[in-house]
């Protein structure tokens, strides 16, 4: 992706491999748009754990079903999509993570960490397969802690 | 990018260097596997030392609890020490800060045992 705005779109199968290459998708495109560390490391996270939601409880595996992982750069942000094929998930049923009674359960982190590291965070669930939308807003050069430009 | 562990034993505490990343896959399946293997072996006194872990998801972090409610259940007690920035952030995000004993002096933790 250059610095202009641009789309990019891959379809992934279902497979642990598709959660490693998200990340590291989301880390080099993070890092060609001239995001600081700590951020491509939160954008990267988030997509990792978007894609583990993708692979795991909307494919499960499937090897029919794929994960379409898009990329899209405007002026303003960044714009993320991974899409699944699955049944969709319902989003009443999962428990707050930061709640007493949950902090030493094993799973249920991953939607809280992608809160977390994005500034905006969109699940939509259906049918046919959950679409998580992840956007980071991208910093003027004195913004977000970056030199400014001379 | 995979996980590397290797186990040594100071006073009655077992250390277990972890390097690497704890993710989903082989990295989050070798620490449960280690952590077990201790334990049924009764070295119930463990210290974990993640000052080479660079990267952990939420897999991992589910890893180190499991670890940390295992070793409870069976009378031991499991410790973290020498978090990296990127795990300590992680666990003060999750509030799993509060649930994990937290040492940075090797020494130190190793005395803390019962």
């Amino acid at each position: 992706m250059s610095m202009t705005e641009q789309r990019v779109s891959y379809t992934l199968d279902s497979t642990l491999e598709t959660v490693d290459s998200a990340e590291e998708k989301a880390s080099r495109i993070a890092k060609e748009l001239g995001f600081a560390e700590d951020e491509i490391m939160q954008i990267s996270m988030a997509v990792r754990e978007g894609a583990v939601n993708a692979v795991l409880h909307g494919n499960a595996y499937a090897p029919d079903k794929k994960v379409t992982l898009a990329f899209e750069r405007t002026p303003e942000e960044l714009i993320i999509t991974i899409r699944d094929q699955g049944k969709g998930m319902d989003l009443s049923t999962i428990p707050n993570p930061l709640a007493p009674e949950n902090l030493l359960k094993t799973s249920g982190r991953g939607i809280f960490l992608m809160r977390s590291f994005m500034d905006t965070v969109e699940i939509r669930p259906s049918q046919t397969g959950t679409e998580i939308k992840l956007i980071k807003h991208v910093h003027g050069p004195t913004e977000g802690g970056k030199e400014a430009s001379q | 990018m995979s996980m590397k562990i290797s186990s040594r034993q100071v006073d009655g505490v077992t250390i277990v260097d972890c390097s690497g990343r704890i993710t989903l896959g082989e990295g989050s399946v070798v620490l449960r596997d280690t952590v077990r293997d201790l334990l049924s072996k009764g070295n119930k006194k463990i210290l974990l030392n993640l000052a080479d872990v660079n990267y952990i998801d939420s897999s991992g972090i589910g890893e180190l609890v499991s670890a940390f409610t295992t070793t409870k259940n069976q009378g031991g007690e499991l410790k973290l020490l020498n978090l990296t920035k990127k795990v300590n952030d992680l666990l003060q995000i999750t509030k799993l800060y509060t649930v994990f004993d937290v040492k940075d002096d090797e020494a130190a933790a190793v005395k803390s045992y019962k």
